[in-house]
């Protein structure tokens, strides 16, 4: 057990690694001149040259590298070449609305999914379970800003029971917060409610055909206790493997939501940033993103090893 | 029976605090956000929007009908030969931070500003600057090269306003003016919030609190001034939507001019364009109104050169390029293009340059120019247009007010180097009788205009939606700013 | 063998959206690349079928155009994926436990975690929008999917009689995993492939909402509902007719896709990342 924690996080660190070469590899290629961006249309070469020293952006590959890296092992992100301030207050800022976005997602997903799939497996080849199946395939097929568009024009333009975007921020209190995140949330929801519904079903069905299931029936426990009691926890793994996975993809691809909701989070962060070549914010943010990523399939591969020791590879 | 009624009055008086509250607050909604602070180290517009005339001041200011006031400056003398300009300033001006605003402080911003190694976007405005002389703590006196009938004009400038050591170090972050508004809070991403300055110097404006709110996307745009998210949107990107506005009693639509030349920038360096024939051709291939219509629905005025046409000294060239498909084509033929040719339109994000130009490329497809499309960010655009002058045609609107001097300048993005508009920009400068200004600025627009050096295709229309109670808004941009110490809400 | 309902009525959607392609390269109602101005935002009527956009284009004749682009970007998205992501499954799966294999799961891990969309957008922003740029990052990320598929069913199939029997005789890895593990995955391959492709369609409407994918005068549903955005309360078919014709393809898509597995192989697991 010891040996595969190790393994693992081993494997973590090197990954860590190898993301933050390929980041800073690959935002290095990017063509233009943040300092001519910021100074505008009619600005002087003189100016832009001035603004380049004092942005550091004249010392070499390596050095720039070894020093963001260096950097953000004790938790300086470096400064924003846009906003003139520290990359890590402004990422901490938007983590506060993009977290929460994605967990707020999350749990609506969760809440629809999880019935919805259990529904279904129970009623197998049942109307039930094929309404549930057609409800999932056109869920899968919306696209999620046609379906933020359409939320906005019903709910907020129409029915004006929210407003059509912008977050108040938490210290205004915590319901003006949440109201804010609904609609965004339920757009983000959909269509991964819909993915771990088919899952949930799918996993449930194989566990139900599975041996330790047939024996389960065997002993005399009826269809529905083998469900709860065996087969559900079991189907969990592949569950939870995809709610691992869909966290991430929330947290990272909540940026066309952010961007139809004007939310202030990390994905328009990027946007933004990259619209304005600033670098370091680029960098780390993405850094931040990779690195939440790597973390939470790390996480999840830990809880499989708790759940299920036959899934351990190497002893 | 005590509890609810404690609730109903409660609620009730909250009810009324609420109201009370949203009459002197104001919530502005504008499309970009300022990237930091500091009018005077960046030339990003957004920055004027919110802290022009709000937060800073100059020695000088812009009225909402463009013309140029006393700012902190309360009055000031030139001498006989031009050079030297004396101002007297306000008493008792502070700066936010409790500070006095003197002749020191405007010292300090116009040496700040014309330094080797400043970073402020206009530098050119203060280069003429030979001297600045503080007198007393009242009076300064500004010397210059040579005589500059643009000087007031030019300190009326977001990038010429009065800063102080003392706030100079985090001005990008914590922005400290002598303006009628002080800075209170920015939420980056979100909103920039101002209060009143109780210690203004001059008139105290009805508002007390003003918070600026940036959305970019024309929907969200919409979204929120149809929620009532925002009093009023400044700029308001998506105007297939005003008509809605219109016919909603909940609000006003004012639709403005600004400075801004849209013209299809052509590089005249580059084959074809270096030909005048091609020039013209691809001028007369152009239908303004039809980009009008297509681009901004409608909102718009048509130039035949670079110049405002609400401007007095305005000339109506439009008649030299008017929509003639034959006639370009024969044009075309006669510089030796029969069959056309292959060039690159490189486009910035605003509307009016991604939809123009899609209107643009339909419209010389026509005449057998095929126009690729490059959709551009500012930054690239930046770049690869405005800085390595690699495109064939390109579309931008050019805000600055009074700019006509661009086409003097060889290496400016479109590279039009003619010498005797250049001989006449350097006379303009130097002269000062308002007539005779006149008579060279006409004379300049024609020269330009039957050059061909770019397509002209029409002056930037500010649309600004706001709820019906609001009073006070200017019309016209005469330069970015959202000026809000005039504004007020009525009854 | 009974063909599933799903796989019928899928794949006759899907005929629908690509003989709306096919047809685009020989004639469209109108052209597109004219612009009429003067008739911007028609209503659906008689001359024009789905009526017209803020340019006063056809909107059937650009969703037909827009098919174009998105089955020739999922299409080839998906090429990318399987023409990398198969071999490299395969040899992972060959020298299963080796320092290759690891090595290509880690890589796989390592795409996996990076957020594609901001991979997406890094590209353009380096290489410039267009279609083939939108194909590059679609494609990368297609192709940890095949591998993993791949890797993971040929493991499976190594511990097949057939399979033991080859290597008994001498068979080296190489021909093994190309005569024997490859075409007992073509099944999966095509099962899978189905849903990449429409995970492709979904990919491509989306960069070309935020505006990289296909750029003018190239006709693309994504950038289609991002121009009527600001117009869907004036005009509602000009976002409603792109989105619905997005949620039809893909639905047709897969709805095949679960027909095609339903149909050749009950047992097969897809994975859907």
């Amino acid at each position: 057990m010891i040996r595969y924690v190790l393994a693992r996080f081993a494997s973590l660190i090197l990954s860590l690694i190898v993301a933050s070469l390929v980041i800073f590899t690959v935002i290095e290629i990017i063509p233009g001149d943040p300092a001519a961006f910021m100074l505008g249309v009619n600005a002087r070469p003189d100016t832009i040259a001035a603004l380049r020293t004092e942005m550091g952006l004249d010392a070499s590959v390596p050095a720039r590298y070894l020093s963001w890296v260096t950097g953000m092992v004790q938790g300086d992100f470096g400064q924003s070449y846009t906003y003139r301030t520290p990359v890590a207050g402004m990422i901490a800022d938007r983590v506060w609305v993009s977290l929460p976005l994605a967990v707020y997602a999350l749990i609506l997903s969760t809440l629809i999914a999880f019935p919805a799939g259990i529904y279904a497996a129970s009623r197998r080849g049942r109307p039930g379970d094929m309404a549930v199946m057609g409800a999932t395939q056109l869920g899968v097929a919306i696209p999620n800003f046609w379906f933020a568009m359409l939320l906005v024009l019903v709910f907020a333009i129409n029915l004006r029971w929210f407003s059509a975007g912008g977050f108040p921020g938490w210290d205004r209190g915590v319901w003006g917060g949440v109201k804010a995140l609904t609609l965004p949330a339920i757009a983000l929801a959909l269509p991964q409610a819909a993915i771990l519904a088919r899952v949930m079903r799918s996993s449930l069905l194989d566990m139900l055909g599975e041996d330790f299931v047939r024996t389960a029936r065997a002993k005399g426990l009826s269809r529905r206790q083998a469900l709860w009691r065996h087969a559900l926890r079991n189907a969990m793994i592949p569950v939870l493997t995809i709610i691992g996975l869909q966290f991430s993809f929330l947290l990272a691809g909540g940026i066309i939501i952010e961007q139809v909701f004007f939310l202030p989070g990390l994905g328009r962060l990027i946007f933004q940033a990259i619209s304005a070549r600033d670098l370091i914010v680029v960098e780390s943010v993405v850094m931040l993103l990779v690195f939440a990523v790597i973390v939470v399939n790390f996480a999840v591969d830990l809880a499989y090893a708790l759940v299920d020791p036959r899934l351990r590879v190497k002893g | 029976m005590t509890m609810s009624r404690t609730l109903m009055t409660a609620s009730a008086i909250a009810l009324l605090a609420g109201m009370a509250a949203a009459q002197d607050s104001v919530t502005v909604g504008i499309q970009l956000e300022p990237p930091n602070l500091d009018p005077t180290g960046g030339a990003a517009q957004a920055i004027d929007s919110v802290l022009y005339s709000n937060v800073f001041e100059g020695l000088t200011r812009f009225m909402a009908d463009g013309s140029v006031v006393p700012g902190l400056a309360e009055s000031w003398t030139i001498s006989d030969d031009g050079l030297v300009y004396t101002f007297s300033l306000h008493a008792g001006v502070t700066f936010h931070d409790g500070t006095t605003m003197d002749a020191e402080d405007v010292k300090f911003s116009l040496d700040r500003a014309r330094a080797e190694d400043s970073t402020n976007a206009q530098k050119g405005l203060f280069a003429g600057i030979s001297d600045v002389t503080v007198v007393d703590p009242l009076t300064v006196q500004v010397t210059l090269d040579a005589p500059n009938g643009m000087f007031l004009f030019n300190m009326a400038w977001g990038d010429a306003v009065i800063v102080a050591p003392e706030s100079i170090a985090d001005i990008a972050s914590n922005p400290i003016g002598t303006g009628a508004f002080s800075f209170a809070d920015w939420v980056q991403g979100d909103r920039i919030e101002l209060t009143r300055n109780d210690a203004y110097w001059g008139e105290a404006p009805a508002l007390a609190s003003a918070t600026f709110r940036f959305i970019s996307d024309p929907t969200a745009a919409f979204a929120a001034v149809m929620a009532e998210d925002v009093d009023v949107f400044v700029g308001f990107p998506a105007p297939e939507n005003l008509p809605q506005f219109e016919a909603d009693p909940r609000f006003q639509v004012l639709v403005g001019n600004t400075e801004g030349e849209t013209i299809l920038a052509m590089n005249n360096k580059m084959e074809p364009f270096d030909n005048v024939l091609v020039r013209q051709a691809v001028s007369l291939a152009i239908d303004r109104q039809a980009i009008i219509d297509g681009a901004m629905f409608g909102l718009g005025t048509p130039i035949g050169t670079h110049f405002a046409p609400h401007n007095p000294d305005y000339v109506d060239l439009t008649g030299n390029s008017p929509y003639d498909p034959d006639r370009a084509r024969a044009l075309l033929a006669e510089a030796g293009y029969p069959d056309g040719f292959t060039t690159t339109l490189k486009l910035p994000p605003p509307s009016y340059a991604r939809r123009g130009g899609e209107i643009i490329a339909s419209q010389l497809r026509a005449i057998g120019i095929e126009a690729e499309i490059s959709n551009l960010e500012w930054a690239q655009w930046l770049e690869e247009a405005f800085g390595a002058k690699d495109f064939g045609m390109t579309i931008v609107s050019h805000t600055e007010p009074m700019d006509i001097g661009i086409y003097a300048n060889p290496d400016y993005y479109f590279q039009y180097d003619n010498p005797a508009f250049q001989q006449l920009m350097t006379d303009l400068n130097l002269t000062t009788d308002p007539a005779m200004r006149s008579e060279m600025l006409k004379q300049a627009q024609t020269i330009i205009s039957e050059d061909y050096v770019n397509g002209y295709l029409f002056e930037l229309a500010v649309p600004t939606v706001a709820k019906a109670g609001l009073q006070g808004l200017w019309l016209n941009q005469p330069t970015a700013a959202v000026d809000l110490t005039g504004v007020s809400w009525a009854g | 063998m009974r063909v599933p309902r799903s796989l019928i009525s899928g794949a006759m959607l899907s005929l629908l959206v690509t003989a709306g392609a096919l047809v685009s390269f020989v004639w469209t109602p109108y052209d597109i690349e004219v612009l009429d101005v003067a008739g911007k935002l028609r209503a659906p009527s008689a001359a024009h079928w789905l009526g017209t956009d803020h340019f006063g284009r056809d909107i059937l004749s650009m969703i037909m155009m827009g098919a174009r682009t998105s089955i020739a970007v999922a299409l080839l998205a998906v090429g990318i994926g399987m023409a990398l992501g198969v071999p490299l499954g395969l040899w992972a799966a060959a020298r299963r436990g080796s320092l290759l294999d690891e090595v290509i799961m880690r890589g796989n891990d390592l795409v996996f975690a990076f957020p594609s969309l901001v991979i997406a957008i890094l590209i353009t922003a380096v290489f410039g929008a267009s279609a083939v740029n939108a194909i590059v990052a679609i494609g990368i990320f297609n192709i940890p999917v095949f591998a993993r598929l791949t890797r993971g069913a040929a493991l499976s199939l190594w511990e097949r009689d057939f399979v033991l029997a080859a290597r008994v005789a001498g068979k080296s890895a190489f021909r093994i995993s190309w005569e024997h593990i490859l075409p007992n995955l073509t099944n999966l391959l095509i099962v899978q492939g189905t849903i990449q492709f429409s995970l492709g369609i979904l990919a491509e409407a989306a960069l070309s909402y935020i505006g990289l994918g296909a750029q003018p005068p190239v006709a693309s549903w994504g950038r289609m509902l991002a121009d009527a955005q600001t117009l869907v309360s004036i005009a509602p078919h000009v976002a409603l007719v792109p989105g619905l014709t997005i949620v039809l393809t893909v639905l047709g898509l897969n709805l095949m896709g679960d027909g095609l597995r339903d149909l050749l192989d009950p047992r097969i697991r897809v994975a859907r990342s």
